[in-house]
């Protein structure tokens, strides 16, 4: 028999769960969408992922060197940031814009507020954030997927947009459309989606509000007006949708804390995209719309407290 | 009716196969008691007995004039051989009586009681006399409960068989075994408090528990067997109360605010026995369980058994055991030294594998809100996970942070693996001192 035994504070069992298998999760939900953009971009979307990832992990490593504290890399956060920023880059970008976007990403979107936790916008999209307004150009140039020869184009929503050509639905969801690297292929989404419900990494809240928002008042404005405004399921299966709604406005980091409050979120998201898709200057509003919803996140918190129990 | 839900919860694994169809077993005379004077909520006992005095089992050995406390007894026939500091489950030393066994079991006279004809004061009496404390492990003198204070109207007595905390079967065992003794110790309480209504909530997993009573207590007027979702921490007093009545017991407020009492199974017994009997809490059902020990089994134990001897007597630990529990994996307490007694509120002894409860390293809060999620009473644990960390106590007045339960479902969850409910003790220890100051 022992004579020492471990003592500590109830509970003494633990659920599975902890944060490594989290973002081992979401590196395995992504794993479709990036095998469908290196199906429709080849070389560049490997290129692409590959100096993003590398970039956002070598940022995280020298920021918490320099800064003494304990390197973290093994919790999979950077490279989840890394994974996500190279989706949402078209596929044209230069690789030293994809490398400033990273390091932007790790070091302003998510060191600088104290690392992991600590951060109030989804780092991927501040890095994206940042790219949009430094490279306006190459951020805003589409090639064809599939085809080698870089040829520019223009993206579903550009084209419905500025040209009122709609992209027929299954294409959408198949993915050969352009647009940036992870969001070509509803269904590869979809997949990645579908497993992180399955196991239970992320909450269905935000994203079924966000869908349903977008989808009512897409269809409504759709029936006002039918040419001006896009069918609803374009709206859901098209561009960044997806991404955005499955894989950036589920990061619970940037989210609120209760399921009031997550319906909220996915509700204004839907709501900000919707505004920005159909009147704003860009043809697309996903990465605005959660980066503006991330910022009130607080405020959200601070108003849908649960309610205690015994309490009226 | 038992419609409504209360919120959170977890769904742990439950391992009671380790147990569930094991009988209960008479453990065998200990050599030596250690019965602490406190092992109950309220003033503790003081000695009635002086070493070398000669007792029997069931001799009162310690009391208290105060209302809120509750005798102790001797559990075994023999000598009183010292009344020292000793290893205590709960208070980590504290004064206990050790009695050496002579080998026999010799009883105390008990005064049997007419069950049917009592009134609820000798009731009352009987109860307290024989030391009887709510035996799920917060062990809060029964007779105190069965006494509402002026101007608190009881309706609804409620029988608590759903033993959420996962490993437990003692109290299955005993709603089997013990169907008809369970039946009239709720019949006693009913007439104590001078209630017309009353409900036992299982959990749905007891199948056999739930007919046995639901056959013992047919046509019994006003008494009704619930099923419960199993569901942890369905056990709980306020979450069992807003299944079965859908009442909310006010926040820093007690059951009978919302005119409920709930006692567990083995503490039905227990009132039985004492008053059918006149037998004094010198006995009670543990679960030794877990991969830990190498004999799983449900145990009838004397009081004051060292939860060495038990062990020994299921074979012992194995060599890769790393924490022995007293009670459940939820709420119990690691012990640091197998001398502890059994005591009142014992109702289990888990032995857990070392890998079972390794450590695992603490990591950033993500905000995931799974803690948030399953509080069961709909706290917000990391807001004041960070608050207590700051130590920012006064921010933490309007978190009703003193109503956390210490269930720990939040910690069971808690992906970044945060010791949660440590941290709530001590957040509600230094509020309690500043409300003190």
């Amino acid at each position: 028999m022992k004579e020492k035994f471990i003592i500590t504070a109830s509970p003494h069992i633990k659920g599975r769960m902890n944060v490594r298998s989290m973002m081992r999760g979401v590196i395995y939900a992504l794993i479709p969408a990036i095998a469908a953009s290196i199906y429709f971009y080849r070389g560049r979307a490997i290129d692409l992922i590959v100096v993003s990832v590398l970039a956002a992990l070598a940022t995280e490593a020298i920021f918490q060197k320099v800064r003494h504290r304990k390197v973290t890399l093994l919790d999979g956060s950077a490279l989840v940031t890394g994974l996500l920023l190279a989706l949402v880059l078209p596929p044209s970008l230069p690789l030293g814009a994809a490398v400033l976007g990273a390091v932007i990403a790790i070091a302003l979107g998510k060191q600088i507020f104290g690392g992991l936790g600590y951060n109030i916008f989804n780092p991927a999209l501040v890095g994206r954030a940042f790219l949009l307004a430094t490279f306006p150009v190459a951020m805003t140039t589409w090639t064809h997927p599939l085809s080698l020869d870089a040829v520019t184009t223009a993206t579903p929503q550009g084209l419905w947009k500025f040209q009122g050509m709609a992209t027929p639905l299954f294409k959408l969801f198949l993915g050969q459309v352009s647009g940036s690297l992870g969001e070509s292929s509803a269904v590869a989404l979809l997949l990645g989606g579908a497993y992180l419900f399955w196991k239970k990494y992320i909450d269905w809240r935000i994203p079924l509000a966000y869908f349903i928002t977008v989808f009512v008042f897409g269809g409504i404005t759709h029936l006002i007006n039918p040419t001006k405004f896009a069918a609803p399921l374009f709206q859901v299966l098209v561009g960044g949708f997806l991404l955005g709604a499955i894989f950036m406005a589920t990061d619970p980091v940037t989210t609120p804390l209760t399921k009031r409050g997550r319906w909220i979120f996915g509700f204004g998201s839907g709501i900000i995209l919707i505004v920005i898709r159909l009147w704003g200057g860009l043809p697309e509003g996903v990465m605005y719309s959660i980066l503006l919803m991330n910022m009130v996140v607080p405020l959200i918190n601070r108003y849908t407290r649960t309610k205690p129990f015994g309490v009226r | 009716m038992a419609g409504t839900k209360f919120s959170g919860g977890i769904h742990p694994r439950y391992f009671r196969e380790l147990t569930r169809d094991k009988p209960i077993k008479t453990a065998k005379l200990p050599g030596k008691v250690f019965i602490p004077l406190s092992q109950h909520t309220g003033a503790p006992a003081q000695p009635t007995v002086k070493v070398g005095d000669e007792v029997k089992v069931g001799t009162q050995i310690g009391k208290s004039d105060k209302f809120i406390s509750s005798p102790v007894h001797s559990s075994l026939s023999g000598k009183v051989v010292a009344i020292e500091n000793h290893p205590h489950p709960v208070l980590g030393r504290s004064p206990a009586i050790v009695i050496e066994g002579d080998g026999g079991d010799e009883r105390e006279e008990f005064t049997p009681r007419d069950p049917e004809a009592i009134t609820p004061e000798e009731a009352r009496k009987s109860i307290a006399q024989a030391g009887i404390v709510g035996l799920g492990g917060a062990a809060f003198p029964t007779h105190v409960k069965l006494t509402p204070p002026e101007g608190k109207e009881i309706d609804t007595f409620i029988l608590n068989g759903a033993e959420c905390e996962p490993y437990l079967t003692g109290d299955y065992r005993i709603m089997i075994e013990k169907t008809d003794e369970v039946v009239q110790g709720l019949k006693i309480i009913m007439r104590t408090l001078r209630v017309k209504q009353a409900y036992v909530g299982i959990e749905k997993d007891k199948a056999e528990a739930i007919e046995s009573l639901s056959k013992a207590l047919r046509g019994e007027e006003g008494v009704e067997v619930v099923p419960l979702e199993v569901r942890y921490p369905q056990g709980a007093e306020k979450q069992l109360i807003k299944t079965l009545l859908n009442r909310e017991v006010p926040s820093g407020g007690l059951p009978l605010d919302v005119g409920c009492v709930v006692n567990n199974a083995g503490t039905a017994l227990a009132v039985y026995e004492a008053v059918k009997f006149g037998k004094p809490l010198y006995e009670r059902v543990v679960t030794v369980t877990g991969r830990g020990v190498k004999d799983p089994v449900n145990l009838r134990v004397r009081i004051g058994t060292p939860i060495g001897d038990l062990l020994g007597e299921c074979g012992g630990l194995w060599e890769d055991t790393g924490k022995v529990i007293t009670g459940g994996p939820m709420m119990g307490l690691a012990q640091y030294s197998l001398e502890v007694p059994v005591i009142k509120g014992t109702s289990g002894i888990l032995c857990l594998e070392e890998r079972e409860v390794a450590f695992q390293e603490e990591m950033p809060c993500i905000r995931c809100a799974r803690c948030v999620d399953v509080c069961p009473m709909g706290l917000l644990p990391t807001e004041m996970r960070k608050e207590i960390r700051a130590r920012r106590w006064e921010r933490l007045s309007d978190s009703h942070l003193l109503d956390c339960m210490e269930c720990g479902c939040c910690q069971y969850v808690c992906p970044a693996c945060i010791p949660l409910v440590h941290l709530f003790k001590l957040g509600k220890s230094e509020l309690r001192r500043m409300k003190r100051s």
